[in-house]
């Protein structure tokens, strides 16, 4: 038998998407394994998702208080409760909160972690993860030999199953103990309303949008589609756009269901953070550019012509 | 200052992979110090211009990893320590943080500073399981960091936004793009990088640590759904095609 905890997010109230596709798949995993899947939610009003969280696998939901995001805090809530409850699988999102505590909760509780995995299987009674590999060029799967394994998922890449479960609720006494670094402040840009790296839709822009004074109509298409605004190296480097929107190898890494690509020519750097998007538009005048090769429907035409017709036939559309 | 840099040898994004059964094949394979690592080094001598004190670069990798050290040396840095592990498993996050945790409580550095992932695994792990195997805090994504005495006010990348966080030394950092501009080795660098000596290590010298991760295969990425070109005749007629397209075959939106 094993226990599986997995850790949702909450934001600005709300539960994060990847809450679910961690809750699903570890619901997946426990059932195979015969044990039971429990979720942990870090937060103010955790208790208003049990229904949502049950509905797609979770048989206990603890809560825990927790304050503002600290990774080291979080660590300790996280690990306390893994140790507590006995869990031997723990599974994490991959998003930007977890990327700086699942190291901590791996050294906490002395596992090995696979970081970033796409896909969690049981195989003869271990759980195998496959993950991305130098860019999206290979896949490898990959077994954890520690006592307690972890792992961290990419967001985006797991179904939501409704396989229901039992829907308990306790809260825990975990606390996030003393804390070395401390945030003093903190300043929101108001830039994306949708979170990149989780966003179902991308619109992207790169050096075919000419300059800063055209991104406004990638983000009225954005809008349009509640999708999030990315930006190639070559738009961020002219300063057309912050880092913070760019996308590729040293920019975010994304696989939305769907990432339009407007004025993008598709450099390997560029496809090593979109490559596993599930489908990709590309609208650009240049034919022959590369992205022509991964995009699912390619458009050859001017940005500046397509991009208004389709918030336009968009707008119609979803009224 | 006693600073320490985490560096890590990596395939060029440009490199084509060869998979073999476990590994990838590395006949042909250019090499590179991972980007973030750059920021890193960068960081690291930046802050001995200003403070004094030296900057220790650090690898964990087979033989062919010393060229990044030698990179190091040519950016600037005063030492270089190659922990050398033949058969090395890029993917065991915990026991490569293991060895340099081990090698790093050994010098009882100020400031620890590495990439914020290295870009063939991209597991941002290595920097933070460091800082918690040494007990320290912990500064991600750092975009500026400034430090007075004993301690360090780091400004970071955050969801939408960034956070201005401070703690006392001794600290982990991991370098976002915008950190810095990493400057490029000077002829003279490069030159005089190639006699520098280089301290190795041992698993053995280090607690022989226990492998903790194993890959059981490797496969080359799955196909993509075909994909075509649209015909139309005008923005509109683009338009709408693709957002049938969109609508009823991919069914995303």
């Amino acid at each position: 038998m094993a226990n599986v905890l997995v850790v949702g997010e909450i934001k600005d109230g709300a539960l994060k998407k990847i809450s679910k596709e961690v809750t699903s798949t570890g619901k997946k995993i426990a059932s195979q394994l015969g044990g039971q899947v429990e979720v942990l939610l870090i937060g103010d009003g955790a208790e208003k998702f049990v229904a949502e969280l049950s509905a797609v696998g979770a048989d206990n939901i603890i809560t825990a208080k927790g304050g503002d995001f600290n990774a080291e805090g979080y660590a300790n809530i996280i690990a306390g409760v893994a140790k507590e409850k006995g869990s031997s699988i723990v599974i994490l999102p991959h998003t930007s909160q977890g990327k700086d505590y699942s190291p901590r909760v791996a050294v906490k509780l002395g596992a090995g972690i696979v970081a970033d995995a796409v896909e969690l299987k049981v195989d003869g009674g271990n759980v195998i993860a496959r993950k991305p590999i130098y860019s999206g060029k290979a896949f490898a799967n990959l077994k954890v030999n520690t006592n307690v394994k972890v792992f961290s998922i990419r967001p985006n890449s797991q179904e939501v199953g409704s396989t229901s479960g039992a829907g308990a609720v306790e809260a825990t006494s975990q606390g996030t103990g003393d804390i070395k670094a401390k945030v003093t402040s903190s300043e929101l840009s108001g830039a994306n309303k949708v979170q990149l790296t989780e966003a179902s839709i991308i619109v992207s822009g790169g050096r075919g949008m000419k300059g800063p004074e055209n991104f406004p109509l990638l983000q009225e298409l954005c809008d349009t589609l509640g999708a999030a605004l990315g930006a190639s190296r070559a738009a961020v480097d002219a300063g057309w756009i912050s880092h913070s929107h760019q996308v590729g190898q040293t920019g975010k890494t994304v696989s939305p269901n769907c990432y339009i690509a407007c004025g993008i020519s598709g450099s390997i750097q560029h496809m090593a953070g979109m490559g596993s998007s599930k489908y990709i538009v590309a609208i650009n005048k240049d034919g022959d550019a590369p992205i022509f090769k991964v995009a699912t429907f390619g458009v050859v035409a001017d940005l500046f012509e397509v991009v208004p017709s389709l918030t336009k036939e968009f707008k119609k559309v979803l009224g | 200052m006693k600073v320490v840099v985490l560096v890590k040898q990596v395939p060029d994004t440009e490199t084509s992979i060869k998979l073999g059964d476990k590994s990838i094949n590395e006949a042909g394979i250019k090499w590179i110090i991972s980007p973030y690592d750059e920021f890193a080094i960068e960081e690291g001598i930046k802050i001995r211009e200003k403070n004094g004190g030296e900057v220790i670069a650090v690898t964990v990798g087979p033989d062919r990893a010393q060229e990044v050290l030698r990179t190091a040396y040519a950016m600037g840095v005063d030492n270089a320590i190659h922990i050398k592990v033949d058969s090395y498993n890029t993917f065991d996050t915990a026991y490569t943080s293991e060895l340099l945790a081990s090698f790093i409580s050994s010098i009882s550095p100020d400031l620890v500073i590495s990439g914020r992932q290295s870009i063939d695994t991209d597991s941002s792990q290595v920097g933070v399981q460091v800082a918690e195997r040494l007990g320290w805090g912990h500064v991600s994504l750092a975009l500026k960091l400034e430090l007075n005495g004993t301690s360090a006010k780091v400004t970071r990348e955050i969801e939408g936004g960034t956070a201005i966080v401070e703690s006392s030394l001794p600290l982990v950092v991991t370098a976002q793009k915008g950190l810095n501009e990493p400057r490029y080795p000077s002829l003279k660098g490069i030159m005089t990088a190639k006699k520098k000596p280089i301290t190795t290590k041992l698993p053995a010298d280090l607690g022989n640590p226990e492998a903790k991760v194993e890959v059981t295969s490797m496969e080359p990425p799955p196909a993509r759904i075909p994909g075509r070109k649209l015909d139309a005749a005008d923005a509109d007629g683009f338009a709408q095609t693709l957002v049938k397209a969109l609508r009823e075959e991919a069914k995303v939106i």
